[in-house]
């Protein structure tokens, strides 16, 4: 390297050195050390695994972590199902104009705020909501009925958040699957389901993979959906984190749950990467 | 299962009827936000009591339209504040580290573009609550050595301006990125040739090259930025963002004038996304 493009090297390496250690490494660094120290007495801490052994020993932390968790993966894997034939169809079955029509439709609502999105679903699911008076009208209910504050209302919000994160990904890899492909599959003698299975499924993993780690992230990592489409049952473990930092000002607790997420996380998306033999490089660039 | 080979009518239909009712589905919950927007109600559900605009223009109790709403506006304009200075500096970042990426072959460089990615795989409140704590330790480092109060490292419009900027950079470095690939770098070495420095030649062949790349990544994440929750909730003080003003009224209970709040961002953010298409499409 000549001296003029060293400069230019440290340049532009600068930035990127100063982001990534002051607002990612060592903050999170920071995170773990206050995680496993335990106050003693008034601006005195010692280390200890205080904070996980608290987590370990309440089942409701735990309960919490593995609810989460659970849910998150059932979240997937309904999106990935829902989501599948609308992109298959988005990018085999519909044509010019059309095609590009619905694909931008997909994206719309996710120019807007999640909480917006949250806000229509609490506006339809409430017991004065409309589904309640649809169901009311039709005869099917004869009071209001309340389908806010529960899993199943979290589930339904979840799902439609991350819909575009998978729809995206799915529609681009099942646009390069060439026609002629499932043509040749049928001409063998497959039938749909097996040029399903054996074609145009394996085609779309890369998106299938994409999709699903960054749904599952999402959902994860949620707090307004499930705050305010969940009941005083369905914790999430994002409130917990929330609440012991905010409300009740125990950081240190709070710093293990964050470092117990970022941990379930990285896990999950190591094991699907290593999985299916992809790297996060191709995944997520 | 593509139109070249004949399927039952039937399988037909109920793939097209499925289809449309998955767009029902997306469409469903914004479209009773923004209808609702204009009930002349104090709840915005059923039944309906009459169209009103009151909840825009609205200038007295109980009606209190958005134009005429302090905490609203006020949050509105704290979240533009935010949202223009994190576009800006992720911006200018994302453009390093893209040319960093693209020109130079170095030790390490894998395993620093695995980093860079990184910041997408880490729950946003995870993001938050880091910076939170080490932001916490530096000014409580900084008071104990000097004695020095350094407000803006307590929760606040910075925090929120750089946990924000500490992820929505990886996006803004992806999009200007692949548009650098695309680059023919012959093109830059004949303003070498003609008598170019290296600096004139980015500045005047490369950087316009770039430009719907970092148009559209400045438009991307001012809308990120508009819209994030989990990680500014971690971070904010006294001067809520639009997001977690209306988060804290939600809780208390709702009125149409959220709706509007909604139905407007909805407008403002297509209008954005028009205009990057239209842009796009003119170069």
């Amino acid at each position: 390297m000549s001296s003029a493009n060293r400069i230019g090297f440290v340049l532009l390496l600068t930035p990127l050195v100063l982001w990534l250690g002051l607002l990612i490494i060592i903050p999170h660094i920071d995170m773990f050390l206050v995680s496993i120290r335990e106050r003693v007495g008034r601006g005195v801490y010692e280390t200890s695994a205080a904070q996980y052994l608290t987590f370990i020993n309440e089942p409701l932390y735990i309960w919490t972590f593995v609810r989460t968790a659970v849910m998150s993966v059932l979240a997937t894997a309904l999106t990935l199902l829902i989501a599948f034939p609308v992109s298959y169809y988005i990018a085999k079955m519909a044509r010019g104009r059309l095609q590009q029509v619905l694909f931008m439709l997909c994206l719309i609502p996710f120019y807007v705020s999640e909480l917006v999105r949250t806000f229509g679903w609490m506006i339809l699911l409430r017991e004065t909501g409309l589904v309640s008076n649809l169901l009311q009208w039709a005869g099917l209910a004869d009071q209001p009925v309340e389908m806010l504050y529960n899993d199943a209302a979290i589930m339904i919000g979840l799902v439609y958040t991350s819909m575009l994160f998978m729809v995206v990904p799915l529609v681009t890899t099942l646009e390069s699957l060439d026609d002629s492909v499932v043509e040749a599959g049928y001409d063998l003698g497959g039938n749909g389901l097996s040029v399903l299975r054996e074609i145009v499924i394996p085609h779309a993993m890369p998106g299938i993979v994409a999709g699903c780690i960054v749904v599952f992230m999402l959902s994860l990592g949620n707090y307004l959906t499930p705050t305010m489409l969940g009941g005083k049952d369905s914790l999430w473990f994002t409130e917990m984190i929330y609440n012991q930092f905010i409300v009740r000002f125990n950081w240190e607790l709070g710093a293990a749950f964050g470092f117990m997420l970022l941990l379930l996380s990285s896990l999950i998306v190591w094991g699907v990467l290593k999985l299916t033999g992809r790297t996060l490089q191709e995944t997520l660039g | 299962m593509i139109p070249t080979i004949p399927q039952p009518r039937a399988f037909g239909l109920i793939y097209g009827a499925y289809v449309a009712l998955f767009f029902v589905f997306l469409a469903l919950p914004l479209t009773v936000v923004a209808v609702f927007a204009f009930n002349d109600s104090q709840f915005p559900s059923l039944p309906w009591e009459g169209f009103t605009s009151n909840w825009f223009f609205g200038e007295e109790r109980p009606q209190i339209g958005v134009f005429h709403e302090r905490g609203i506006l006020r949050a509105v304009g704290t979240s533009a504040f935010v949202a223009t200075c994190v576009a800006v500096l992720s911006v200018g970042v994302g453009t390093t580290n893209a040319f960093l990426f693209n020109r130079y072959e170095f030790r390490g460089k894998g395993f620093l573009y695995v980093l860079m990615l990184l910041p997408l795989v880490i729950p946003g409140i995870v993001l938050g609550i880091s910076i939170l704590v080490f932001s916490s330790t530096v000014a409580n480092g900084l008071w104990e050595a000097a004695e020095i109060d350094v407000q803006a490292l307590r929760p606040g419009l910075l925090l929120v301006i750089l946990g924000q900027f500490s992820f929505i950079t990886t996006i803004a470095t992806l999009v200007i990125t692949a548009r650098l690939q695309k680059f023919d770098r012959t093109l830059e070495e004949a303003a070498l040739n003609l008598g170019a420095n290296r600096l004139t030649a980015v500045r005047t062949i490369t950087l316009p090259f770039l430009a719907p790349a970092m148009i559209g990544a400045v438009v991307v994440a001012f809308l990120m930025s508009f819209e994030n929750f989990n990680t500014t909730l971690m971070l904010v003080g006294s001067d809520a963002p639009l997001t977690i003003a209306m988060f804290d009224r939600l809780k208390e209970g709702s009125t149409p004038l959220l709706n509007a709040v909604s139905l407007l961002l909805m407008l403002g953010s297509s209008l954005l996304a028009l205009i990057v298409i239209l842009f796009q499409r003119r170069n």
